[in-house]
């Protein structure tokens, strides 16, 4: 079995976000980049049916998202068998219709069982890439994964709903799956394994040619919330701050004693 | 086209979501705005619509391939009702159904989506969207230019009671499509949450835990808190599927809704769907480094503390 896993590089929310000129981007320049969560959890999922079952794992970034080499070694160093950069289109693609349109054809020229990538990623604006990508190659997919079983030519996957209730869904491939967690926690890939894994190259450029998909909707502004109903912030000494939460939970009779 | 606005429904084969009335609500005010009608696409058990009084049309595809929620099945069957129906604008979940179809639909309809949709508004005859990234940092305003739109919408960002009623709207049936024959999934079996050792939502006091403690090592930290205050501890999604609390501790959309006197939350960043869990709380105090984190808008009290500070400081004041 062939299991494409397409990652992304999304701005990290631990930094502060700024935005274009204009007010109609994100301001990538000075951004720190890092593989979307759920792109993550998709690889460990792929990983973990390798494991379970043997499988081909390629890992798939745009050559143009930001560090996307690291993340690719990163993934060969986990345990991915290949990864490819793919190239074409224009610019850095921004929405998701756009990225499923270079994986799509991607996809035509090497042709996957099943594709398994994030459920979700931080900036997607125009919806989520599974359904889209599924859209395109007109698979069967399913979203808000939580683990996959493969079988001889089908997959069972675990599909979950709000307060934690959970499908089995019996799947025949080709499919695209949206990873909301895998089934453990992503391994880690020591340093110097990633270190080996970039010595080694191997990173294959794919040229993609993206055909038009669905309309995308048009930005007309970005902003940050109002800040309206902003918390009162606790200021002063760490003691200072433990005696305000203190004094606030007494207040309530939440502290016994 | 027509001017109509058309709510996916969603539902477990019983009862219609409360999310679908949130939706529903929605449809009304942009309906009105648009000259169209509010009309909702129920795939599955057609004797569901009498829930939906707050509709114009219940748009009806039943089919035993409909009887649960089948992504596929619902995929292909809301196609049919599309085309058929031509509406203006189409509202989904960010929900499981609406993380599968909306996406899908925008593909297969050729319509612009915004997903993360947290308001809704007409203008110029314009359908805009302002849709929520980045964990709730950015809000970005998005058109929905063209014929045909899809707005995927964020659990309570639409009050659910403008979206109940109990008219008697036109059922307008649309043949199942014969896809529905041969699809390339189904529903093996069906798993309901097992209850654990302690029911977080009748606690009255919450200690919670976020990404933000690092390691599972580290969870006693927070521990030694919650036992110093005599309550358990509960997290965000990211340190449950980490492993290092279990699941029945979750707050949020996939997790519990807690509703506690006062909810306690370290190295949390507030993403929208763990707010979804926890905003009704009486008194939300924060603890996050980060002083632009998402909490901040839904917290009473803020700290921009380290919590590896504050959390032993906390335990050491009530053990005194
Ligand atoms: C379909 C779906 C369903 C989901 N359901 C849920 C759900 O039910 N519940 C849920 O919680 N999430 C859910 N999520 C995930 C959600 O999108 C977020 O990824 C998650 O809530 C983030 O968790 P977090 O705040 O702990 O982590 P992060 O967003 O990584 O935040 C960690 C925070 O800790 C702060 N921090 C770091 N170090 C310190 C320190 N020393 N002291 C103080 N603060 C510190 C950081 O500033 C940061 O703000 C769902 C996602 C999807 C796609
Ligand atoms: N050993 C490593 N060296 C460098 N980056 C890493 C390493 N392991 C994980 N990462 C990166 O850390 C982030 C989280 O990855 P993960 O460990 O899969 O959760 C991703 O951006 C990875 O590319």
């Amino acid at each position: 079995m062939r299991i494409v896993v397409p990652i992304k590089a999304v701005p990290d929310l631990v930094e502060e976000i700024e935005l274009t000129a204009d007010e109609t981007g994100i301001d990538r320049e000075f951004l720190a980049f890092v593989v979307s969560e759920w792109d993550a959890q998709a690889l460990e999922e792929a990983l973990l049916i390798k494991d379970a079952n043997g499988a081909e794992v390629v890992a798939a970034g745009l050559a143009s998202d930001p560090d996307i080499d690291q993340a690719l070694y990163t993934a060969i160093a986990k345990g991915a068998d290949a990864a490819v950069k793919i190239t074409g289109g224009e610019g850095e693609p921004v929405l998701t219709g756009e990225r499923a349109a270079l994986l799509a054809s991607y996809l035509a020229s090497e042709p996957a069982d099943l594709v398994v990538t994030g459920v979700q990623a931080a900036d997607d604006l125009d919806g989520q890439l599974p359904p889209m990508l599924a859209a395109r190659l007109g698979w069967p997919h399913v979203s808000v994964v939580v683990g996959i079983a493969a079988t001889d030519g089908a997959i069972t996957a675990r599909q979950e709903f709000a307060g934690g209730r959970v499908h089995e869904l019996a799947v025949r491939l080709p499919a695209v799956i949206g990873v909301q967690a895998a089934r453990q926690a992503p391994r880690y890939a020591p340093i110097s394994r990633v270190r080996q894994a970039m010595q080694a190259g191997g990173l294959r450029e794919v040229a993609a040619e993206p055909s038009r998909g669905a309309p995308a909707p048009v930005v007309r502004r970005m902003f940050r919330p109002e800040r309206t109903s902003r918390a009162e912030m606790l200021t002063g000494s760490t003691d200072d701050v433990a005696e305000a939460i203190v004094g606030l939970l007494r207040g309530r009779g939440l502290v016994k004693g | 086209m027509s001017n109509a606005v058309l709510v996916l429904a969603e539902h477990d084969g019983k009862q219609i979501s409360d999310s679908t009335y949130e939706l529903l609500g929605a449809a009304r005010g942009l309906a009105a705005a648009l000259g169209g009608t509010a009309e909702v696409a129920l795939l599955g058990p057609r004797d569901l619509a009498g829930q939906l009084g707050g509709a114009d049309v219940v748009v009806s595809v039943d089919h035993p391939a409909l009887a649960q929620y089948l992504p596929q099945a619902s995929e292909v069957a809301l196609l049919a009702v599309v085309a058929e129906r031509s509406p203006r604008l189409v509202l989904t979940t960010c929900a499981t159904p609406g993380l599968d179809l909306a996406a899908a639909l925008s593909v297969r309809w050729r319509a612009p989506l915004a997903a993360y949709v947290v308001a809704l508004d007409v203008a110029d005859s314009a359908v805009v969207a302002t849709a929520q990234i980045l964990g709730g940092k950015v809000l970005a305003e998005l058109e929905l230019p063209g014929e045909h739109g899809i707005a995927a919408v964020i659990g309570g960002a639409f009050p659910a009671a403008a979206g109940r009623g109990d008219r008697a709207p036109e059922i307008a049936e649309v043949t199942p499509p014969a896809e529905l024959d041969e699809l390339a999934m189904s529903l093996v079996q069906v798993t309901e949450p097992q209850g654990g050792d302690v029911d977080i939502t009748t606690a009255e006091l919450l200690v919670s835990v976020g990404r933000g403690i690092e390691s599972e090592d580290n969870i006693e930290l927070v521990q030694d808190l919650g036992d110093a205050l005599g309550v358990p501890l509960s997290a965000s999604r990211p340190v449950v599927d980490a492993g290092w609390l279990p699941k029945t501790r979750q707050v949020g959309k996939s997790g519990l809704t807690v509703k506690p006197k006062a909810y306690l939350a370290f190295g949390i960043s507030g993403a929208p769907e763990h707010l979804e869990g926890m905003r009704d709380a009486e008194l939300v105090i924060a603890c996050n480094t980060d002083a632009n984190a998402p909490i901040f808008d839904v917290a009473h009290y803020g700290t921009t503390a380290d919590l590896f500070d504050l959390v032993p400081a906390l335990t050491e004041k009530l053990d005194q």
